[in-house]
């Protein structure tokens, strides 16, 4: 199979997928909920302001043309006003998703090349105290709550030891780079702005590196097993016997094949960290979608959940789509 | 009358002899691999407190006391006392019978779910597989948090609500193994000699497919059931989950948050709590996954 | 026994162990055997016997949980096992080089055959790999592959046959004074066995390698060796020139294997060697062959035979051509 009819195949697939996931998502925020309405303004609102609200969010319709709606809506990414902020959905996503994917990307930099090189580390100096360490590190990793871990961190760096901005994305007084992808840090680099971006990254580290945790401890992991697969080979004798230094032997030979799973895990590990997303910003005040979501989920505003959590979902079929390309790129067997 | 006892005894024993052996042998395993004993060392020892909670602690988790409130760590109350008064350590010994309750009704509903769907998509095949294939991967295609956050939020945020949410979340890998063995067994030769006995396709998935499916989904029972604890403590910590004054772990962190600055064990314990169960969890369930692991059973 | 027997390898008392958790396997227990320059020896037994095991330990290339534990591997008068392992890297793929039985694993999946025969040129020639694509072709071609296709394919495309052509033109590649083949053709159809030994037989012809060649079909090395080192438990059983062995084999193990190889033209019954492999956890004591074979002698329960010269081009360890065995005759 040639791998454009590969990706496009993977594409038709996502858009099924993705309806199915818009029709999740509505059942959720327009059937579950007995009487979406009064919940939102509380059980003693007066009859004709229940009905204004209906009528404007659509809610006296039948629930056909409601879902007509919000499908036709979503297409062309129109889910309607926020009740909380009054903005349109859409406008709220794209001022609070940059600073997520900002937070997720940072992250998930951070534990790839912590996470393969522990992994590499460990399997290469098996049984010795790297390994010892490195697989202790994981398992603990994976197992601490990302918002505990995040406590934890404000606590020794903000609290204790002062050395690091405890909320937000930016200093009070610190104006924002000019919006080019919303990201501040790669804003503040393309614009040359040193100031900005010097702050701008005293304030994700502690996020990313509590959101990168577990990712790091699945990514060493995952690269440590099947490093030690690999290593064990014979290809890699074959690269022994050609006399090539150990170094070689491991960089070129075997890091590449060993990376065929690693690449797996990063693409999932890319889902835990939209989920631990919405926990860290929460514990650091960081203006992601997931704090967004958050809110609107605390405050039934229907519309922003919608468009949030499908806008999520959309991101994440991405990535993962980008993972099977890219594993279809690194190992040459997928491409035939 | 007693010859025939001992005689029967005897064919019992030996009949069951294999599975002594391979007992015997999984016990082998188990004593080799220390950290699988130290995971079920943690997760008996939590066992034994969500039984006992009662009598291990002179405290009650909800009487507010306030003249005794934010305590540090003390010999009367070891991690501390929170914002009302109360013993934090109380409250987390407590606190683990919610936490057990959630991961077993979890693992129970989503099980159920996840098998009969693997199981069916696996047996029938073609467009039912399809069909409940496509409708598994939509379920994967959102972050698991998410979707159970929504499914909480809109069925109003409560313990037995959230509950329900992250089963609802939770299926998806168990539809997907099962699914996987169903699909391995009905390729067996003796399936198909039952079929031509005239066993129905209901009688053949039951007492035919299903058990086989049982021992690799339980494996991955054990592995997830850290993941539904953080699940449910990250929902308790948004709010979207179990609600105050409930003595559910994350909820706890949540609450101690504000005090973050000056009573840090407030929010600390309750998190340890969660961590060292989870961990516990995890090294249990890695432990199980290779003792099952042919590979490493030479 | 120290003395130089042959003028391009001498490898003697080799000992090596696998630490594994059913126990200590004593895989190798005082191997010997020798090369000149040029000369093909081949190495039979059974399976587990160690052959493959020799080979690896020639190059030094026994990996946890193996070891080799004692023993010396000199190779012109270098000492292998004694080197730094930057040495011994001087050695492997410049001067010894190794093909192997499964040719499409031993290729690197993620890379193209053009760039897996250049590494190699690029390490012995010390260049830069992308200079010494040209050499690789010509390699390819001298292994009768057509080069400009094969250069860029990966080893999932190839067949059984291109691969191993490949392995051997990479091993090939830098005319190496000892090409080392673990069973280079076992993996392969029979039509592409006598295709590929008839083209190694040709090269090497042609080049002049020493080749150590390891099988387990006594028909493929007598037909390209001109010595042959039998093996059975770990040690060297009977060494001999190709055509004393078979005219005249001294060790039972290698009268019972010979027995067992069907040929044209043989009448007399095929017959298998009664028993089986000994296990190496807990092998047999004194001669490791005491319990199969037919002559057994009280001596052979207790001691080791020695490996013993009995005529020019031949050694044997077995009791019956021993002193102490003789005087229990």
């Amino acid at each position: 199979m040639n791998i454009w009819t590969y990706i496009l195949k993977r594409l038709l697939l996502m858009i099924l997928v993705l309806f199915g996931v818009a029709c999740i998502v509505f059942f959720i925020a327009h059937v579950i909920p007995a009487d979406p309405i009064s919940a939102m303004l509380g059980g003693n609102a007066p009859d004709e302001v229940i009905k204004r609200v209906e009528a404007q969010l659509g809610y006296d319709q039948p629930l056909i043309i409601q879902f007509y709606n919000f499908i036709t809506g979503a297409v062309v990414g129109d889910f309607g006003l926020s009740l909380r902020t009054n903005n349109p959905v859409m406008q709220d996503i794209n001022n609070y998703f940059p600073a997520t994917l900002e937070l997720t990307i940072f992250a998930i930099i951070i534990s790839t090349v912590v996470g393969i090189v522990l992994g590499v580390l460990s399997a290469v100096h098996r049984n010795k105290i790297i390994d010892h360490f490195s697989r202790i590190f994981s398992i603990v990793g994976v197992s601490m709550p990302v918002f505990w871990t995040g406590l934890l961190l404000l606590l020794l760096f903000y609290y204790r030891l002062g050395w690091l901005p405890a909320a937000g994305r930016l200093d009070f007084f610190t104006i924002p780079p000019d919006h080019i992808t919303g990201m501040y840090l790669l804003d503040s680099l393309l614009t040359g702005n040193w100031e900005v971006f010097k702050d701008a990254l005293r304030h994700i580290l502690l996020p990313a590196f509590a959101l990168g945790l577990l990712a790091t401890a699945s990514i060493a992991r995952t690269t440590r097993s099947s490093m030690l697969d690999v290593l064990k080979q014979e290809y890699i004798t074959t690269a022994k016997a050609k006399g090539l230094k150990k170094n070689v032997v491991i960089n070129r030979h075997a890091l590449r094949n060993s990376l065929i799973p690693t690449v797996t895990i990063i693409g999932l590990t890319f889902g835990s960290l939209l989920e631990g997303a919405v926990l860290t910003e929460t514990v650091f005040s960081w203006p992601g979608l997931g704090r967004y979501i958050t809110q609107g989920l605390l405050f039934l505003d229907y519309n922003s959940v919608m468009g949030g959590t499908l806008y999520i979902a959309f991101v994440y079929s991405i990535a993962n789509l980008v993972v099977d390309i890219l594993y279809a790129v690194l190992d040459p067997r997928m491409r035939t | 009358m007693s010859k025939s006892t001992a005689k029967t005894k005897t064919g019992w024993v030996q009949l069951m002899r294999p599975y002594f052996e391979d007992m015997k042998h999984t016990m082998y395993l188990w004593r080799r691999n220390k950290l699988a004993i130290v995971g079920t060392i943690i997760i008996g020892a939590f066992l034994f407190i969500a039984i006992f909670a009662p009598l291990l602690t002179p405290y009650q988790p909800d009487v507010q006391n306030l003249s005794n409130k934010l305590l540090p760590p003390s010999s009367e109350h070891p991690f501390g006392t929170d914002q009302f008064g109360r013993d934090i350590l109380c409250r987390i010994l407590y606190g683990s019978r919610i936490a057990i309750q959630i991961v077993l009704i979890v693992t129970v509903i989503s099980s159920l779910i996840g098998i009969s769907v693997g199981v069916t998509a696996g047996y029938f095949g073609g467009i039912v597989d399809e069909i409940l294939m496509r409708i598994t991967d939509m379920f994967l295609a959102f972050p698991r948090l998410v979707l159970a956050m929504a499914f909480a939020a809109m069925l109003g945020p409560n313990l037995a609500n959230m509950i329900i949410a992250i089963s609802l979340v939770n299926w998806t890998p168990y539809a997907r193994i099962s699914r996987a063995e169903a699909l391995r067994v009905k390729g067996q030769p003796y399936i198909e000699s039952i079929r031509s006995m005239g066993a129905s396709n209901f009688r053949i998935m039951f007492s035919h497919v299903l058990p086989m499916t049982i021992s690799p989904v339980l494996v991955q029972l054990t592995l997830r059931m850290g993941t539904i604890i953080i699940t449910a403590a990250g929902l308790g910590f948004l709010g979207l989950g179990a609600q105050p004054p409930s003595p559910e772990w994350g909820v706890m962190v949540s609450d101690g948050r504000s005090y973050l600055i000056d009573q840090w064990w407030v929010s600390t314990f309750p998190g340890l709590a969660i961590a060292i169960v989870v961990l516990g969890f995890n090294l249990l369930g890695d432990g199980i996954r290779d003792m099952m692991d042919p590979r490493l059973r030479r | 026994m120290m003395d130089k027997r042959g003028n391009l390898l001498n490898v003697s008392d080799l000992h090596v162990v696998f630490y594994t958790y059913r126990g200590v396997i004593k895989a190798l227990n005082g191997v010997e055997l020798w090369m000149n320059k040029g000369e093909r020896l081949g190495i039979v037994g059974e399976t587990g016997c160690g052959k493959s095991v020799t080979s690896r330990a020639v190059m030094n290339l026994i990996e946890e949980p193996g070891k080799i534990i004692s023993g010396s591997v000199v190779f012109e008068d270098r000492d292998i096992l004694k080197l730094k392992e930057d040495e011994v890297r001087k050695i492997r793929g410049n001067e010894i080089s190794m093909i192997f039985q499964e040719p499409k694993s031993s290729l690197n999946p993620v890379m193209n055959v053009g760039f897996q025969i250049a590494e190699v040129l690029g390490k012995v020639n010390n260049k830069s790999i992308k200079s010494q694509y040209k050499a690789a072709a010509e390699m390819l071609e001298f292994v009768g592959l057509d080069s400009e296709r094969v250069m860029s394919m990966y080893p999932h495309e190839l067949s059984g046959g291109m691969a191993q052509r490949v392995m051997i033109a990479m091993g090939l590649a830098p005319n190496p004074k000892l090409l080392i083949a673990d069973e280079p053709t076992s993996a392969l159809d029979v039509t592409i066995q006598a295709q590929i030994l008839e083209l190694l037989d040709d090269l090497v012809e042609k080049m002049g390698n020493a080749v150590m060649l390891i099988s387990h079909d006594m028909g493929v090395v007598a037909e390209f060796c001109n010595k042959i080192l039998v093996m059975y438990a770990g040690n060297s059983a009977e060494y001999a020139s190709t055509e004393k062995l078979f005219k005249k084999p001294m060790h039972p193990y290698t009268t019972g294997l010979l027995k067992a190889v069907p040929q044209i033209g043989r009448t007399d019954e095929l017959k298998a060697i009664t028993g089986t492999v000994p296990d190496l956890v807990d092998p047999p004591s004194g001669c490791r062959f005491h319990k199969r074979c037919p002559q057994t002698m009280e001596i052979c329960k207790k001691e080791r035979p020695p490996f013993i010269q009995v005529e020019e081009d031949h050694y044997v360890a077995c009791h019956l051509y021993s002193q102490k065995g003789g005087e229990n005759k």
